[in-house]
């Protein structure tokens, strides 16, 4: 094999690169964050220009409750994440429920709020163009809230059927780092939307 | 690492029924055969964007022709353009740069195998269900069939009521699922060329095939995700209601054009600086020369990246922008084309001095070097604004976008299929049919896209189906489809070179071109494993300092 011929250098020297898992979740992440750019260019360059009712002013409440579930789930991953590092599961498995329960109740209050809309308001995707931006853009990010929570979901099952080891603590981490993106553009899509748009 | 051991693993493959290798590749994650199944498929959709040019040549070959209809003439155009770039030329270069990378830069697979596999799948099912539209489309309501709005699919065409039935979707759902695979396989380079890396190739010493890989894939990432977002919302309008570009309901048409570009133009971009990166590898290996400014390239490369992404508006200058938006466009268009050029400066000064071979790979590229020179020159003409409000939307813009495709991308495609042959098979092309198919490919070129920049000129506008005669273009587009011709004959020369050469062409050996990058130092076709040892590299150049020990590169980098 002529390829053994290159390592002449047999000396082992230290050769350390990136984690793939954190360049290919920062990846993603770029990716996301352009999808979601341009859903928020959308949603303001249509701000106001609506032919008909009704407008964020009228049916809008702020969604303070369920904004602090969700971020503060940021804090519980993280804590989940520094426990298992530390090799202590059984604190991860408590911070990693309480991420699940919390990402559960932002989830709940978005539908809730939809229901609301939809029951109440009258407001739909095909109403105005509030209604088509606003949905698109809320549920884009709830989509992303999902899929979360179905991974959290299913590392909960592995948790409770003590397949989750320390040695798993990186691939959490990088999970993490996926789910303190969706909570950042909970922060973006809080402020155009409810405050800004408002 | 035993020798021995996997040299019987690779024994037994070939004594297996055909149907188990054929599941093999099915359910493969090699980056090797994903490779090739991507350029396999790349091949494919080649010929049939081939046939719906010819098509439309045809229909345009004599004024008031009627060899197809004005609809399925609009249906030509929208899946010619399609096909090409989305499951033409994006496979193509996936299909190499997923088998190269690893290869070269010394690893035995890419970050995520299965990763890689499935951004193949979603390709190919992507491809799939573009050409399912010529059956489904026309589906229940009995109205259309492919997709018939141009491959940009402005706004208001998309909407209901002037795309009825299922081709639209059919299209949106196509362009949705193959850029997910574009994504997949994006962040699959990334973290390949920035975690995989085999020991001493730091950043500085990576092939600038791989560099130039990596920033197209930071350009993915950023240019096929507003593609995608600008899909999930022509569906939203489309099956759910929504007004997204809706002028009716005070939605914008012109939305989705800057949706569309701001993908649209760095894809371009997305599509040359891998063909650059096959022009990196293959001159300076027929030039017997290392290359010349390697950081100057990289920079450059970089610059283009960043820049392609504030150009995209130069599409667009019919529509009536402010001033201020047309200025700013043109002098960031014409920005781009430095970088550009410092890059033809580099391969030139590559080549000079060298000693030159004239072998295909390095006939392809020479005329890649001439053909995009003069496709950036065309370029800045139309980034000038007054200018291109006299040329929009007519065949000289169609000429100057081929020029870039055709006469730069697939003329190093073609470079790096011969030049890469022997690895991927084992075996070598036939040398004479590889000239044949360069200088009927390059006549042919020449012909269709030389001459096709005159009826523009003279105000032939694209996309139109027919025209009337006595306006001084019969005798541009009569030469214009007799160079179609000459492409064709070219292509069916390359194909049936492929395909003898897979039986019948002489060994190859590991190393037919006395190359410097780690792919040539393993066996051709290479090993499941690609390398038996990990491979250390002291410099840009390793089989150089394997094959010279007395004065090895590394002394002087």
């Amino acid at each position: 094999m002529s390829s053994a011929a290159l390592t002449r250098n047999t000396a082992e020297q230290e050769w350390v690169l990136p984690s793939r898992g954190r360049v290919g979740m920062f990846s993603l992440i770029a990716a996301e964050s352009a999808i979601f750019t341009i859903f928020v260019v959308a949603y303001i360059f249509y701000l106001g220009k609506s032919l008909s009712g009704p407008t964020p002013k009228d049916v809008l409440e702020l969604p303070v409750f369920t904004t602090i579930c969700l971020l503060s789930s940021s804090l519980t991953i993280h804590l989940a994440v520094r426990a298992l590092r530390n090799a202590k599961v059984g604190a991860f498995g408590l911070w990693w429920f309480v991420t699940l329960a919390l990402g559960t109740i932002f989830l709940v209050g978005t539908g809730r709020e939809w229901r609301h809309l939809i029951y109440d308001k009258g407001l739909t995707v095909s109403t105005n163009l509030f209604g088509t931006t606003y949905y698109s853009l809320v549920g884009l990010h709830g989509f992303h809230v999902t899929v979360g929570l179905l991974l959290i979901g299913l590392a909960m099952i592995f948790t409770l059927l003590g397949k989750v080891k320390p040695e798993h603590g990186e691939r959490a981490e990088i999970f993490s780092l996926y789910w303190h993106f969706v909570d950042v553009v909970w922060v973006i899509v809080f402020t155009v939307v409810y405050v800004i748009g408002r | 690492m035993s020798s021995e051991t996997i040299a019987l693993s690779t024994v037994g493959q070939d004594a297996r029924p055909i149907g188990e290798r054929l599941h093999e590749w099915v359910v493969t994650v090699d980056h090797k055969k994903l490779g090739i199944l991507y350029i396999v498929y790349g091949i494919v959709f080649l010929v049939i964007g081939g046939i719906e040019a010819l098509i439309m040549r045809i229909q345009l070959v004599v004024p008031q022709n009627h060899f197809v209809s004005p609809q399925v003439f609009n249906r030509m155009f929208t899946m010619h353009g399609t096909t090409m770039i989305f499951f033409v030329v994006m496979p193509l270069l996936f299909g190499f740069g997923t088998y190269l990378i690893p290869l070269m830069i010394g690893a035995r697979d890419m970050a995520f195998p299965r990763l890689n596999a499935f951004s193949f799948w979603m390709t190919a099912f992507g491809g799939v269900l573009l050409y399912f539209s010529f059956i489904g489309g026309y589906g229940l309501f009995g109205a259309g069939n492919a997709p018939d709005m141009g491959w940009f699919a402005y706004a208001p065409l998309t909407a209901r009521a002037f795309s009825p039935g299922h081709s639209t979707d059919f299209w949106t759902l196509a362009l949705l699922i193959s850029g997910v695979g574009s994504i997949g396989t994006a962040v699959n380079f990334i973290a390949t060329i920035l975690s995989m890396r085999c020991p001493g190739m730091t950043l500085g010493k990576m092939p600038l095939l791989a560099w130039l890989n990596l920033i197209m894939g930071c350009m993915v990432l950023l240019a096929i995700s507003p593609l995608t977002a600008a899909q999930i919302m022509l569906s939203i309008d489309r099956y759910l209601g929504g007004h997204f570009f809706d002028t009716q309901a005070g939605g914008s048409a012109a939305l989705w054009m800057h949706f569309f570009w701001i993908f649209g133009h760095p894809e371009v971009y997305i599509l040359v600086v891998p063909a650059f990166a096959f022009a990196s590898e293959i001159i300076p290996v027929f030039s017997r020369k290392p290359i010349f400014g390697y950081p100057v390239m990289v920079a450059a490369t970089i610059c283009i990246g960043f820049v392609s992404f504030s150009v995209w508006a130069h599409h667009m200058f019919t529509i009536g922008m402010s001033a201020y938006g047309n200025t700013f466009f043109t002098v960031t268009s014409m920005i781009i084309a430095v970088p550009t050029g410092i890059k033809i400066f580099n391969w030139l000064g590559t080549m000079w001095g060298g000693k030159i071979q004239f072998k295909a790979p390095m006939m392809f590229c020479i005329g890649f070097l001439f053909q995009f020179l003069i496709a950036g020159l065309t370029g800045i003409m139309l980034a000038t604004s007054p200018f291109d409000w006299q040329l929009g939307n007519s065949y000289f813009v169609v000429a100057h976008f081929h020029y870039v495709i055709v006469g730069a991308i697939v003329f190093t495609v073609f470079g790096a299929f011969y030049y890469w042959f022997p690895k991927m098979s084992g075996r070598m092309y036939n040398e004479t049919l590889a000239r044949w198919h360069f200088w009927l490919f390059f006549i042919g070129f020449h012909l269709t896209f030389d001459f096709m920049h005159i009826p523009g000129i003279l105000g032939m506008p694209r996309r139109i189906y027919t025209y009337e005669p006595g306006r001084g273009w019969e005798i541009w587009n009569l030469i214009v489809t007799i160079g179609v011709f000459f492409q064709t004959a070219g292509v069916l020369v390359f194909v049936g070179n492929l395909l003898w050469s897979l039986w019948k062409g002489e060994p190859a050996g590991n190393d037919p071109w006395d190359a410097w990058t780690l792919e040539w130092s393993t066996s051709s076709p290479p090993p499941d494993y690609d390398f038996a040892a990990t491979p250390v590299v002291k410099s840009r150049r390793p089989l150089w300092d394997l094959k010279h020990p007395e004065d090895p590169d590394w002394k002087y980098e």
